[in-house]
């Protein structure tokens, strides 16, 4: 292998600590995130193996009641709000988009990185207030619980949570603005890559929900700090006013955490099939759609509260709605696939499992939807079963291909190929056996959040925790050889992929400043038929 | 109740079969379109897969006639599990007039269970086979929910106001009843039985255990209480006459109305103040912190026995 | 359009680190006008999230109003309407002081720009000298939710549950109006110095507008809490 020349990039433009902290470039904005939610992976991670283990016997061997109750709490705090909600749009979008657009960054850079200053300080409040005796509550808070009853440290979680809802927030508002504003010549809204359509979606989902959750949280906080009645039934208070207003940000959340894998995907399918999308249009205007059925169905979590039939009639029917979009997607990507050329790359290994997982998850959601079935569903491990399809046979497997797509451009290597294929099976295999066992446990009725349980439901548990382990193991692997691909891996070309976009068009990793003039559009996304293919070596050509 | 490994839970209510057959409906709908999916993809997969590095697939932009097809047909399906799913909701919910009624009262962590006979159990609870049953719920504290599998019914039960919800068992034998809300430290500690009996043995049962119905207990209290000071059985006193009031039509101050069901007798012994009858001045005392749950259940089984005149208040228990 | 190829040839030759200096707007934007438009999109879909932020108070407050209409109405008669109305009064002359530095900045009048400034600050101390005040009172009085609760009328319960919800909703709207006087002592400072003129005064406007949403939000609060039930 030739001598590479060095070259300036993002990466070795400046160096030292504080040209990391104090920078205003999207792509090193990015990176910082990629390390924060790694931990917080990580540590939300060891959390969910601590209940599995706890859960292989039907006694309560390992902890106490109070401990394992923390420790589900933090799991799902953890994992919602510090690792799924910014994931994909904190890494890859925040690296992407200005890239995919043809723009030099995001509107507002500063703002890009006080966005991540916030996330870290909301979530080194939260993990303090874990370390310091944890919080019980469930991630859900449910009044008068968590105001009047837990004696946890309620407080600084919710004020952790509530600073780093506004991380959200401003990242929401960057995207909206850019994509608006900032679109290089030529690039019309249905030119731009889907990825993009995803993440529009996706920021008018976190700015409209997000700020609602934030004020009811505080509430909470301010409840229990200046006791105050409002979600005190003793003194007139309504708790279920809370579960409203909390799950109107919620269920919409959980479209924050699926609609950008969803873009992800659209990118994975046609490079890796060298074809157009099926169904560009319907695939963009169904993000949207998500987005705003989104917004109408959160109630669908409190059937059995004691609502109205008529309400529950409504809630019901748009629930069922809102499948409808996603089904569609599903159906586009298949599509995608006919007659297409498709090579077996981790990426697209992912890609295939998201979308067999996902369909799964999302058809486990109609069980849910349905009245008189999530009756006997709603709290029981059928729903985590059915969350956990989403959110990790979808959500993470859609993040671990895009990471894995994108590793040449943003870091300037190739991952290993092999171990990256081996991964994904074992990631794969792994899910499914710690969570299909969950559905049926669900339906026989075990309830969610019990710390021990009764002796028949164990041999399912025992299955579940045997597939955590190796999920375990599975996720494991990218970490290692990612990590090891900084140093020994192959040097990335420009576009080692074949793939059309604009970021492809940059070296890689790219200079600060993106493009060197800004480029002008004149083709549609994924115009492989009119794309000019080169065999490009994985090894970076030589200059000059 | 089974300490074997199960797949599939027991049917033991008039619901459980329907509930069951709408699930292996979505069921076989998932599992068509799971096994669709995966199947064109492997196929696809392995089909087109890649065989030069010269492949250079032609365009299928897409195809309105499949976009409309695969969005209608899934809609169409979709409604029809909602309207099936609707309907058994509403069974599950709509309450049959002839149902025998229990109380419930949810705490930190365990259930108490109060039949009208005045049978009071703790974390079990009763039933004659075959007939309808209608649990009224509240909670001291926290929100809980009440969770029977082999029924296929769960309700919320929530801190200061009543929830319902009903079932009919249909076989003999004992049932797991879980708490299914997270209520803290022992919410897996919350879990009970509902024990099925045959008609004669709950009979035997029930005059087996101690005496005093529920409404003689409210009866007591409404002594003790001094509400018979005001709540006179004629209309001279300075609180209504509340023969008759249970199920009533009540005319509030400022012309509104309000159905008298249990939630409104709660409320009006707790916060009188919430709801003044027309023609009545607000002078009631509150009562809270003076009864317990269970002992408002008693004076509320009380109140709904006195019905008008022509019928013999003191009649024992539905 | 070139072709790709030409395209990412010129990719791959050495960039410099940064492009050329512009005055006047910053690297990531084309043009001035390019930066204005994203300034003042992104002010609006700011203003947009604080509607959520307060709707979730308001829609608590809705809840609870047609719950409990008559405690509401009670509760609400123990606010001091007269200096509640003259906060109002306050805060809208604070709006016309800061529309008048917004259009002193336009016109490139330094000296109008920071006395309207500083006019509009003192104004929203004012308010905010007020609100002290009512809160020092309510406090006296015992009204203020919690162990030290004391309300002379029959539904406490529900009057505490106005309180509270007087105490959160006030109390967010004082903490967007202190930040919004931290925002206008920044702009104080930068226009003295000269940073504004008639070409750039984008901060101006869009702080105009922030300032004018936390205007609106009283314009709600202020019937919603002060006026009902005041016919008796």
């Amino acid at each position: 292998m030739e001598a590479v020349e060095p070259r300036t990039n993002y990466l070795n433009a400046d160096y030292g600590i504080k040209s990391w902290l104090l920078t205003k470039d999207h792509k090193r904005i990015a990176v910082l995130y990629l390390v924060s939610i790694t931990v917080m992976f990580i540590l939300g991670g060891v959390f969910a193996l601590l209940v599995r283990l706890e859960l292989l016997t039907p006694g309560p061997d390992l902890m106490s009641s109070d401990t394992y109750n923390k420790v589900f709490t933090m799991h799902g705090i953890i994992m919602v709000f510090f690792f799924l909600i910014p994931s994909i749009p904190a890494v890859l979008g925040n690296f992407l988009i200005p890239l995919m657009i043809g723009a030099r960054d995001l509107a507002f850079p500063r703002i890009n990185l006080l966005s991540w200053y916030i996330y870290m300080v909301g979530g080194i409040i939260t993990l303090v207030a874990m370390v310091a005796g944890g919080v019980d509550t469930g991630w859900t808070f449910y009044t008068p619980y968590s105001t009047a009853v837990s004696n946890t440290n309620v407080i600084p979680t919710a004020v952790g949570i509530f600073i780093s809802g506004f991380s959200s927030i401003l990242t929401g508002l960057n995207f909206i603005v850019t994509i608006h504003r900032m679109r290089a010549p030529g690039l019309t809204w249905f030119r731009l890559p889907l990825f993009v359509w995803a993440h529009y979606a996706t920021s008018l989902i976190m700015i409209l929900g997000t700020p609602v959750v934030a004020v009811t949280i505080l509430l909470v906080a301010m409840e229990r700090v200046f006791n105050l009645a409002i979600f005190d039934p003793t003194r007139g208070g309504d708790p279920l006013l809370f579960q409203h207003l909390f799950w109107f940000y919620s269920h919409p959340a959980v479209y924050i955490m699926i609609l950008p894998p969803m873009g992800v995907m659209s990118e994975l399918v046609t490079c890796f099939s060298r074809k157009r999308v099926f169904g560009y249009n319907f695939i963009a205007v169904s993000s949207l759609a998500i987005a705003l059925l989104g917004f109408l169905v959160w109630a669908h979590h409190m059937f059995v509260t004691g609502m109205s039939i008529y309400a529950a009639l409504i809630f019901s029917f748009l629930s069922f709605a809102v499948a409808i979009p996603s089904a569609v997607k599903v159906f586009n990507w298949t599509a995608t696939l006919y007659k297409g050329s498709i090579s077996y790359d981790a990426p697209m290994l992912y890609a295939f499992g998201f979308i067999g997982l996902f369909t799964i998850g999302g058809l486990t959601g109609l069980f849910l939807a349905s009245l008189g079935t999530d009756v006997h569903l709603t709290d029981t491990y059928f729903v985590v079963a059915h969350f956990h399809y989403i959110m990790v046979g979808g959500a993470i497997m859609g993040y671990l291909g895009g990471i894995h797509f994108w590793w040449p451009k943003i870091s300037g290597r190739m991952y290993p190929e092999a171990p990256a294929r081996v991964a994904a099976v074992i990631v794969f295999i792994g899910f499914n056996l710690t969570f299909f066992p969950q559905f049926i446990l669900g339906y026989l009725g075990m309830p969610r959040r019990y710390h021990y349980y009764p002796d028949e439901f164990q041999v399912l548990n025992v299955m579940s925790t045997a597939g955590a382990t190796i999920l375990g193991l599975g996720y494991l692997l990218p970490l290692t050889y990612l990590i090891w691909s900084l140093r020994y891996g192959a040097h990335a070309s420009a576009n080692p992929w074949n793939a059309t976009g604009l970021e492809w068009t940059t070296p890689s990793p790219p200079p600060t400043e993106n493009f060197h003039e800004t480029p002008i559009v004149t083709h549609d996304a994924y115009d492989y038929e009119d794309f000019d293919f080169e065999t490009v070596p994985l090894q970076e050509v030589k200059v000059g | 109740m089974p300490s074997f490994f199960q797949l599939f839970p027991e049917q033991a209510s008039t619901i459980s079969k329907d509930v069951d057959a709408l699930f292996w409906f979505i069921t076989s709908v998932s599992a068509f379109f799971s096994v669709l999916i995966a199947l064109l993809v492997i196929y696809f997969a392995v089909k087109y897969r890649r065989r030069s590095d010269g492949d250079r697939p032609r365009t299928v932009e897409g195809s309105l006639g499949l976009e409309l097809t695969w969005t209608i047909i899934p809609l169409g399906i979709a409604m029809m599990i909602f309207a099936w799913s609707a309907a058994i909701y509403v069974r599950i919910y709509r309450v049959p007039d002839d149902a025998m009624q229990v109380f419930v009262v949810g705490k930190q962590w365990m259930w108490k269970m109060q039949h009208m006979e005045g049978q009071r159990e703790i974390n079990e609870l009763h039933v004659p086979v075959g007939r309808a049953v209608k649990l009224t719920m509240t909670s001291e504290d926290v929100i809980h929910s009440f969770f029977v599998p082999a029924f296929r019914i769960k309700q919320d039960v929530l801190p200061n106001r009543y929830t319902t919800v009903w079932f009919q068992a249909t076989k003999v034998g004992v049932y797991h009843l879980f708490c299914a809300e997270y209520c803290g430290t022992q919410h897996a500690g919350m879990i009970g039985s509902i024990i099925v009996m045959e008609p004669s043995e709950y009979a035997a049962w029930l005059s087996g255990g101690a005496g005093k119905s529920l409404a003689s207990s409210g009866e007591v209290l409404f002594q003790e209480l001094g509400c018979v000071s005001c709540h006179r059985s004629d209309s001279g006193g300075r609180g209504p006459a509340l023969t008759g009031v249970f199920g009533s039509t009540v005319k509030l101050q400022g012309g509104t109305t309000v159905t008298a069901d249990e939630g409104y007798l709660r409320e009006s012994i707790l916060t009188p103040q919430a709801k003044i009858v027309s023609g009545y001045q607000p002078i009631m005392p509150t009562f809270k912190g003076l009864v317990s749950e269970e002992q408002l259940l008693q004076l509320i089984a009380y109140i709904k026995e006195q019905k008008s005149s022509g019928e013999d208040p003191n009649h024992g228990s539905r | 359009m070139e072709a790709y190829s030409d395209q990412r040839e010129r990719a791959l030759e050495t960039t410099p680190a940064a492009g050329p200096h512009h005055a006047d707007h910053q690297h990531q934007f084309d043009s001035a006008a390019q930066q204005y438009d994203a300034s003042t999109l992104g002010m609006w879909v700011f203003l947009v999230t604080e509607i959520m932020f307060f709707g979730g108070v308001f829609t608590m407050y809705v809840a609870y109003r047609a719950a409990y209409p008559g405690a509401f109405g009670h509760a609400s008669n123990h606010l001091n309407l007269t200096l509640g109305a003259i906060n109002t009064a306050v805060l809208i002359a604070s709006s016309l002081t800061m529309a008048l530095a917004v259009h002193s900045s336009q016109m490139g009048k330094r000296s109008a720009l920071v006395t309207y400034l500083l006019l509009t600050m003192l104004l929203g101390s004012v308010f905010l000298g007020i609100k002290g005040v009512e809160y020092a009172h309510k406090f006296e009085e015992g009204l203020v939710p919690g162990p030290g609760f004391t309300y002379s009328g029959p539904d406490a319960n529900q009057a505490q549950l106005f309180f509270s919800l007087y105490f959160a909703m006030t109390g967010l709207h004082a903490l967007h109006m202190v930040i919004g006087l931290v925002l206008m002592a920044v702009l104080v400072l930068q226009a003295r110095k000269g940073r504004y003129t008639k070409l750039y005064h984008t901060p101006i406007e869009i702080s105009g507008l922030y300032w004018h949403f936390v205007d609106i939000v009283w314009i709600f609060l202020f019937p919603l809490l002060y006026l009902i039930a005041r016919h008796e």
